[in-house]
């Protein structure tokens, strides 16, 4: 196991370094730099002899290549460089926003998976009833919501009309501040998490084992639990993992909506000022976060069916 | 044109009169909620190394500088400094510094305000915030490295302080500034980002980066009885959408409007008779390139200027949330001239200038546009059917707000559309389109005329306010003649606010910067504000 773990982090630098260069070269070629930033609200204009300070100080006049081998060695140091915007170092600007996207994000995958995967094991059970039907439509309702739209309308119902939320912001303790965002950003995932699971159940209920089983005069409700859930949780585990490793980089939105202190919403407010060192290091994090998380489900998969070996 | 303009006074007039008469009996205590609309995360808290607004929202709270803007008189008044004595020459300053506590406990004295200044003009630190000092004889040699401190601050006593300028101009105009703070010379200086240290009516309690500040009472701030609040959140909000939610649902305790939002609260019964309005100092305009063959010919951008309709674009798109321009100047500042006649919607007039100008056969340019609902694409789109019946193609240039400087100041653009400062110092704002002024500095359509440039010198030179004045009213009215931009309105700022919050100010500069020291609720407000 941890021949495995430690082979699974080592693959991961290659994919770091293809991000770090992918974004080098981005930033390269896109138009626009945190100098020229400053200038963008039209309203102050700024010191020549500033600007040109600036540029020196981050070492923005230095060739794209001494950029990056300086930015690769300060990584090897475990040092993201300091953020051009605040001018504190970068993982000082990232740390704090660390928790509340997590927490965003694993409320979201909880949400997304009390409801997804009881709602695709019933319509599984009872396929082309209209228990089944309306679920589906549900799901493909679910995928198809945009973030923002969802998210507002949430706001509207439950802070606005009924009253019973708050409809924006971050308190570290609140529970009532994360259930309308979490909701937001885990209607997608719970969509699909119902129609993966209906179908894998589908899947597993027509096998032979299963066919057996029942002949057996096995119990429905055992073999549900004992044959089928158990065949259907790798799948799950496999989209739930997928989907908990994207969250993190697809709450940009819902972040932006409610006010959330999250990664995404530092990501896209650092794109907009071009402060790159911490573009990089949000994207790593993000990044990171996906890769981690999939490791755990590749080492969840070996503890729930022994059939699969981590080698 | 004379009785719009009257209107346009009255209703700037009007709206303060209405923001002071809420002012009865301030009543201590309470929390405001206070919404900062221009994103979703602030810069810093060190108000000296941002030239964001979002930030400024928090360093006025937080911070104090020498002078201060008034919005009711539209001037800049001392704040640090209890008096002025000006030199018979009328470019040294004498600052007698007022009693007041950092909100470490620290007092102010002379060598805080030389130090600040030093601090801000010292080239090796790089702050946004050097704009503000290079009046300050001396800044220049600082900055080039000759000098190793501002030679034109001197300390005369614990509380007197000597600051000699290189011009006649008055240095309220730029020391006022929030991002020229006044702090401690003894406070370290790496933790001003993080924990601030100021003289401001409040100190910071807790920040939520991405999220919050969460601001309290000092209850050592200089002002007897002030601040009334006892907190002060401010929440970082960038979507107008949850603003709206959020204000209607009593979270928030002031919302900043746009175009939409403005129309629908005006036609609200609950929510209309809670709103306050001022024309900001800003000028919304297009900008021509001269590098543009045809834009080095007046006759092409005052055809411009008459081809299109403003008046239809403010009422249709902007839902009147602006003023059509006349010129550069806004309507509230001191130069700006009542009787001066914007460009009227003439199409016919616009065909005739352009052939006069050799363009009858047409021309084509490209705006570089942000997405801004007020002065970007949508914008543009409705003036390309409007230039177009007068043969001028125009193509969009979409791009973000960060590309958009960059093309500017790149000279890599045709044409721009921009909201700028036209304010509050007129001299300060005309001086842009002087010659010697820079494009990387704000001469961003390289505007060159030897009348306009003699205009501004003379009025850099003279002392008597009302000749200054006057000078600067036909610097402004020659900007007129030769629109070298399209002038198209002057920003209507929009604040929506609850019942129980009074004490806020129609301020012309940016009506999001609030003095919160004079801000105050009443006992209708819900029980989360108590």
């Amino acid at each position: 196991m941890m021949r495995f773990i430690l082979r699974r982090t080592l693959q991961m630098i290659p994919t770091m370094l293809a991000v770090i260069l992918i974004i080098f070269v981005i930033f390269s070629v896109v138009p626009g730099s945190f100098i020229t930033s400053l200038m963008s609200e039209g309203r102050n204009a700024t010191n020549a002899q500033v600007l040109s300070h600036l540029n020196e100080q981050f070492g923005l006049d230095q060739p794209l290549p001494v950029r990056l081998w300086n930015y690769l060695s300060g990584l090897a140091h475990f040092d993201l460089g300091i953020s051009y915007r605040t001018r504190e170092p970068v993982w000082n600007v990232i740390e704090p926003r660390l928790w509340p996207s997590i927490k965003l994000a694993l409320c979201a995958m909880g949400f997304a998976a009390f409801v997804g995967i009881p709602l695709g094991f019933l319509a599984a059970l009872k396929p082309g009833s209209v228990f089944d039907s309306g679920t589906m439509v549900v799901a493909v309702s679910g995928l198809s919501l945009p973030e923002f739209w969802f998210g507002l309308l949430l706001m509207y119902v439950f802070a606005l009309n009924l009253g019973w939320l708050p409809s924006f912001g971050y308190q570290p303790g609140s529970i009532r501040h994360i259930i309308l965002p979490a909701i937001a950003l885990g209607v997608g995932p719970m969509a699909l998490l119902a129609r993966t699971t209906r179908a894998g159940v589908l899947d597993v209920m027509n096998a032979d084992f299963v066919r057996t089983a029942r002949a057996k005069g096995l119990a429905e409700p055992r073999l549900v639990r004992s044959h089928v859930a158990r065949n259907v949780l790798v799948l799950i585990l496999t989209t739930m993992g997928l989907q908990i490793g994207a969250l993190m980089g697809q709450a940009i939105v819902i972040e932006k909506l409610f006010s959330w202190p999250g990664i995404g919403s530092l990501l896209v407010d650092s794109v907009a000022v071009r402060d790159i060192p911490v573009v990089q290091g949000a994207v790593l994090v993000i990044v990171l976060w996906f890769l981690v998380i999939n490791m755990l489900v590749d080492i969840a998969y070996a503890l729930i069916d022994p059939r699969i070996k981590v080698s | 044109m004379l009785t719009r303009l009257s209107l346009m006074a009255m209703l700037a007039l009007g709206t303060a009169t209405a923001a002071l008469a809420q002012d009865a009996t301030p009543k201590d205590g309470g929390t405001l909620v206070f919404a900062a609309p221009y994103g979703n995360s602030i810069t810093s808290l060190d108000m000296t190394a941002t030239p964001h607004t979002q930030d400024e929202i928090v360093g006025k709270a937080l911070n104090r500088s020498l002078y201060k803007w008034n919005p009711d008189s539209g001037k800049p008044e001392l704040d640090l400094a209890e008096s002025v004595e000006k030199s018979a020459d009328g470019k040294t300053y004498t600052y007698k510094l007022r009693d007041a506590t950092f909100h470490n406990g620290d007092k102010l004295d002379a060598d805080d305000v030389i130090w600040s200044y030093n601090r801000i003009a010292d080239p090796k630190k790089a702050l946004p915030a050097a704009e503000q000092v290079l009046q300050i004889a001396g800044v220049a040699e600082f900055q080039a490295g000759t000098a190793d401190h501002i030679a034109g601050i001197k300390k005369i006593d614990d509380k007197t302080v000597e600051i000699t300028v290189t011009n006649l101009a008055d240095p309220g105009w730029n020391l006022m500034s929030n991002y020229a703070p006044i702090y401690s010379k003894d406070y370290p200086e790496d933790q001003l980002a993080s924990k601030p240290n100021g003289l401001g009516p409040f100190k910071l309690a807790n920040y939520v980066p991405g999220s919050k500040v969460e601001l309290v009472k000092f209850d050592g701030y200089y002002e007897t009885g002030k601040p009334h609040l006892a907190k002060l959140d401010i929440m970082l909000m960038g979507e107008a959408a949850a603003r709206d939610v959020a204000f209607r649902n009593g979270e928030i305790d002031a919302n900043v409007l746009g175009p939409v939002q403005y129309e629908a609260y005006t036609q609200d019964p609950t929510l209309k008779d809670q709103i306050l309005e001022v024309a900001e100092v800003y000028t919304r305009n297009i900008g021509f390139n001269p590098k543009i063959e045809a834009f080095k010919d007046k006759r092409v951008r005052q055809a411009i200027n008459h081809a299109i309709n403003k008046d239809v674009i403010v009422q249709k798109l902007l839902k009147n949330k602006a003023y059509p321009a006349v010129s550069w100047l806004p309507v509230s500042s001191p130069a700006f001239d009542k009787d001066a006649k914007a460009y009227a919607y003439d199409p016919e007039k616009a065909k005739a200038l352009l052939k006069e100008a050799g363009y009858e056969s047409g021309l084509k340019f490209s705006v570089t546009a942000t997405d801004n609902e007020s002065w970007g694409l949508p914008i543009v789109e409705a003036i390309i059917p409007m230039l177009a019946k007068v043969g001028v193609e125009v193509t969009t240039d979409p791009v973000d707000g960060s590309v958009l400087s960059d093309k500017i100041l790149s000279d890599n653009f045709d044409g721009y559309i921009w909201s700028n400062s036209s304010g509050p110092d007129p001299l300060k704002y005309l001086n842009c389109f002087h010659s010697a002024t820079s494009q990387s500095a704000c001469n961003y359509v390289k505007f060159a005329n030897p009348e306009f440039d003699k205009l501004i010198e003379a009025a850099g030179n003279e002392t008597d306010p009302t000749k200054q004045n006057d000078l600067l009213k036909q610097a402004n009215n020659l900007l007129l003649e030769e629109a070298p931009v399209w002038f198209f309105n002057y920003n209507k700022a929009v604040m929506a606010y609850q019942p129980w919050v009074h004490g806020l100010k129609p301020n012309a500069m940016e009506l999001a910067i609030q003095d919160y020291e004079d801000i105050w609720i009443d006992e209708n407000a819900p029980a989360t504000r108590k």
